[in-house]
């Protein structure tokens, strides 16, 4: 099914939600992404995936209390729903599927 | 630095994020970008995190983010007009005397604009009816003489148009043209004079003139073939089936191979009848040997048509090109040529010999400017009072606010009121459009003959549109400070504050107001002032009763012997041209130095000519009469021709007897120094001139001096007398004091029209005056009450009313005197050569004439304040 189809960064920014459990909000899934990965991340691209994964209904939010922090405007907190954590696990088995038939892999020589 | 108040992010982008992010989204994207620009701060300090707080607002435009425009809020409008409708006219009639001024004063500043936008789309439209008007390019001449300043020209000679038509690449068809074919057309024993243009065979190709019967192909392909207009065949036959008759001028028989509709009136190509350019009589057209010359470019006209996919850029360059080859023969003069658009011709830049109707674009940018200024000026009387009454609107506001409209429901609503009010005044501001259309018709005959000013539909269309702007624009600041009120302190009561609130703005638009009525009404005077003393003016010589008749082809002399025995005819000259009208007849001359030659202007007259206009004579004598102009050898020149050619300017005496030379040789003896008169108009400075004799000048003009007693009887002998020597034209005979008045219409009509809008900015400007002092006066009256019951009197009391008006009044002046001033001083006057300097007189007398006006309207209604009885105010409490 397309609608439910985890592009490899969507994966990345559901793992870091829920990685991240209870803290993960827009600007925290950019940071730790940054830190895992190396790559810098755009806000802006970050928030564009999340929007989508909600929309597909592989993550939800609430908007958490407001603080004296960013100008006094809540955060928006992520956390993945059952569709989510089914769509994660189904990505992590395919990937072991591929891994393990795979004859000979020469890992040390690889790296 | 204190950090009371933290550094924060760029507000504009903080607007801009929360107008076009969906409500859902927007909080939590704030304050994500907040987070980053703290962050910012921190590492890279206050104008860094702001960029990027730009960079990141402007970066998140994306689909999902934005917000979904709400058309059902668009839908509510449609619903509510009903309401919108209902409480506007309960409005209306509520407060009868602010509904007045703001209805009567849109609609006569509106009318002014209807009119306006009437005369812009009657020029714009010119020469719509050909049906290629995209394609119809006119080619241009500019002439740069060594030396002197450049001419642009509307005409171009004949080798360029036919260079043109033989070896331009790219050009679909061209005409030529030429003007100048006139005279009477004799039919039978009928003789009627017409004037019309020659055109070539692909006229027709160009221009989507229809044919009624003829050939357009072939109907100008022969000499002496004539084209007419039904309008002139009905003139010259009674009837317009005349296909193929004659008609005579002087000894040649012309046939007519084409009848056409008549010409529109927006056309800029007039005529009464074509003639086929191939009758051109090469032998009489070239008899000043050249015709078919570069640099022949005073009466031709070439019009050419692209094709399709055709660009008039290809065509410059390809004229460029012939430029640079012909002007190779030339040696004191280049000729530029360039292609102007048909859209061009009627509304553009002045050009010399221009065909058929123009206007200088300045000038509709400069009346369209003055009226705009009008209408403003009674938006903002709209603005001012609208605000002002803000009051009992407000609680209808308040409560609207309170039922759930939005700030947007609001702002809609009263804008609609104010399109609905200016709707309202449309009406009687198309009344008022068809009285002045009548007007500004008659006011000068070049503007009858310029437009008609017709109504049409899209013109209605035109004007709906704009009464609609006129309301959106006088009504978005009332409509910005009602949808801005708080619903909670309107209601509450505290309404008493907001009242006064917004005092600066409405003084303001106060003082804008009365600086532009100054500066019109000023500009008026000084205008009207400076017309009257160009009438006046003191040309050096006497125009009174000197009565210009117009010879039109007659002999001078056997006219003069008619009019001789009239006793109210006191003396008799001839002269070519008649002076001081803004024509001058030009030639070069030389002195001793065979490099140097100058410019003159040039008049021909007889030996009665001086005396009769009062010249005066420094040195030497009037003319010597001869029989012909060829065996006389006199001049009689003036104090800048001494000068210009230095023989001896000081003792004008000496020069007498020195000798000038014109171009072909021929050579000049000076027999007079005259003192230096104007030959030309008040523009113009006198400049180096000469009187050369002729005695027979069937062309020009004879010059009667009149007794002015029993001027009708004279008249009528004079009428008698022309008509034993001419049958045919009638008499073309004209005061030479109204010549004058005429040669300076242009400005008589600039008078009037600056006047009257002028009149109307006042009007406009008073009523809006008059109601914001009757507004304050009502809303301060439990003040002055309470200052009567304490002793204040009656003059105390008009002053401490008064006073705030009269200061604006005074700095209104203080901005306006100034500018008119120096606007004349150093802009307009400047291009008179003469001019009375600017008196402190007529500064004064348009401020004194506001001021009486504004006194009076202020006096009487705070007189009526001060007067009332304190009691009855104080005892409703």
């Amino acid at each position: 099914m397309k609608g439910t189809h985890l592009g490899e960064f969507e994966e990345l920014v559901l793992l870091t939600i829920a990685a991240l459990s209870s803290e993960a909000y827009s600007v925290a899934i950019c940071d730790e992404l940054e830190k895992h990965t190396g790559r810098t991340t755009k806000l802006g691209v970050v928030h564009a995936v999340l929007n989508r994964l909600e929309e597909k209904g592989l993550a939800k939010s609430y908007l958490g209390e407001a603080t004296n922090t960013r100008g006094g405007k809540r955060k928006r907190y992520y956390e993945v729903t059952q569709v989510g954590k089914i769509a994660l696990t189904h990505a992590r088995d395919i990937r072991e599927g591929l891994w393990r038939v795979i004859p000979d892999l020469h890992l040390g020589g690889a790296l | 630095m204190t950090h009371s108040q933290p550094p924060h992010p760029p507000r504009w982008a903080q607007k801009l994020l929360s107008w076009y992010c969906r409500p859902e989204l927007a909080e939590d994207l704030q304050g994500d970008l907040n987070e980053f620009f703290e962050r910012n701060l921190r590492k890279h300090g206050l104008w860094y995190a702001r960029f990027i707080y730009w960079i990141d607002v402007l970066k998140f435009i994306r689909s999902y983010t934005l917000r979904v425009p709400e058309f059902h809020l668009l839908f509510i409008h449609y619903i509510m007009i009903n309401s919108y409708f209902k409480t506007s006219l309960r409005s209306l009639v509520r407060t009868k005397l602010f509904s007045f001024i703001n209805v009567v004063g849109l609609a006569i500043s509106m009318s002014v604009g209807l009119l306006m936008i009437a005369l812009l789309s009657d020029l714009l439209s010119y020469d719509d009816f050909h049906a290629k008007k995209s394609r119809i390019y006119r080619i241009i001449t500019t002439l740069q003489p060594k030396g002197s300043a450049e001419i642009e020209l509307a005409s171009s000679s004949v080798l360029a148009g036919k260079k043109i038509k033989e070896s331009f690449p790219n050009i679909e068809s061209v005409t030529l043209l030429r003007r100048g074919f006139g005279g009477d057309a004799q039919v039978g024993e009928s003789i009627v004079p017409i004037g019309g243009l020659w055109a070539d065979s692909s006229f027709f190709k160009v221009f989507s003139f229809t044919l009624r019967a003829g050939n357009p192909t072939t109907a100008l392909r022969n000499p002496y073939s004539i084209i007419l207009p039904e309008k002139t065949a009905h003139k010259l036959f009674g009837h317009s089936d005349v296909l193929g008759k004659s008609i005579r001028f002087d000894t040649t028989n012309y046939t007519i191979t084409g009848i056409m509709e008549d010409i529109p009136k927006l056309s800029h190509l007039r005529f009464d009848a074509l003639v086929s350019f191939a009758s051109i009589d090469l032998r009489n057209a070239d008899s000043d040997g050249h015709f078919l010359n570069w640099d022949n470019v005073y009466s031709n006209y070439a019009y050419v048509l692209l094709p399709e996919n055709g660009h008039p850029q290809t065509l410059q360059t390809n004229l460029n090109k012939l430029c640079t080859t012909q002007n190779k023969s030339l040696k004191d003069l280049q000729i530029l040529l360039s292609a102007q658009p048909l859209s061009k011709i009627v509304v553009g830049n002045n050009l010399e010999n221009s065909i058929g109707p123009t206007i200088h674009q300045v000038a509709i940018w400069v009346l369209g400017g003055l009226v705009m200024i009008v209408i403003l000026s009674a938006c903002f009387n709209y603005t001012n009072l609208s605000i002002a009454r803000s009051l009992r609107r407000s609680r209808e506001v308040g409560v609207r606010k309170v039922m759930g409209a939005l700030r947007n429901q609001v702002l809609g609503q009263f804008i609609i009121e104010s399109v609905i009010i200016s709707l309202l005044a449309l009406v009687f501001s198309f009344l008022l459009f068809l009285a002045l259309r009548e007007q500004f018709l008659s006011l000068n005959p070049h503007i009858d003959n310029l437009v008609s000013l017709r109504i049409s539909f899209k013109l209605i269309g035109y004007f709906i549109v704009f009464s609609m702007s006129v309301g959106i624009v006088a009504g978005f600041l009332p409509a910005l400070f009602f949808s801005r009120l708080k619903a909670l302190q309107v209601l509450k009561g505290t309404s008493s504050i907001q009242l006064f609130r917004r005092v600066n703005l409405r003084k303001s638009l106060i003082v804008v107001q009365y600086t532009l009525s100054l500066i019109f009404i000023t500009t008026t005077v000084i205008g009207y002032h400076q017309y009257k003393s160009f009438l006046v003016f003191d040309l050096g010589f006497s125009t009174q009763n000197i009565l210009n008749i117009k010879l039109q082809g007659n002999k001078s002399e056997l006219l003069r012997k008619e009019l001789a025995e009239i006793p109210a005819v006191k003396g008799i000259a001839t002269s070519r041209l008649v002076t001081s009208l803004g024509s001058i007849y030009g030639t070069i001359i030389k002195y001793q130095n065979p490099t140097d030659s100058s410019n003159v202007a040039l008049n021909f007259v007889d030996e009665n000519y001086l005396p009769l206009h009062g010249h005066r004579l420094l040195a030497g004598r009037n003319f010597t009469p001869h029989t012909h102009e060829n065996n006389s050898t006199e001049i009689i020149v003036n104090q800048q021709l001494l000068k210009r050619f230095d023989i001896t300017p000081q003792n004008p005496s000496k020069a007498l007897g020195e000798q000038i030379k014109t171009l072909d040789g021929k050579k000049y003896t000076i027999v007079g120094v005259l003192k230096d008169f104007h030959y030309g108009t008040v523009e113009r400075k006198i400049e180096p001139f000469v009187m050369h004799y002729s005695p027979e000048e069937s062309g020009g003009y004879l010059n009667l001096k009149i007794n002015a007693e029993d001027l009708p009887s004279t008249m009528s002998r004079i009428e008698e007398a022309w008509k034993r020597i001419d049958k045919i034209h009638p008499l073309e005979a004209r005061f030479y004091d109204d010549q004058i008045q005429e040669a300076y219409q242009q400005f008589s009509v600039m008078v009037k029209v600056i006047g009257f809008l002028a009149f109307l900015a006042v009007v406009i400007a008073s009523m809006g005056l008059f109601g914001m002092v009757v507004f304050m006066t009502e809303t301060k009256l439990k003040e002055i009450s309470i200052r009567k019951v304490m002793g204040a009197n009656e003059s105390s009391l008009i002053y401490f009313l008064s006073k705030s008006f009269i200061a604006l009044l005074i700095l209104s002046a203080v901005i306006a005197l100034p500018l008119t001033y120096f606007l004349f001083d150093k802009i307009v006057l400047v291009k008179f050569a003469y001019h009375q300097p600017i008196g402190l007189g007529e500064l004064m007398t348009g401020f004194v004439m506001v001021v009486a006006l504004a006194s009076l309207l202020i006096g009487s209604q705070t007189l009526k304040a001060a007067r009332t009885n304190p009691a009855k105010v104080l005892r409703n409490e």
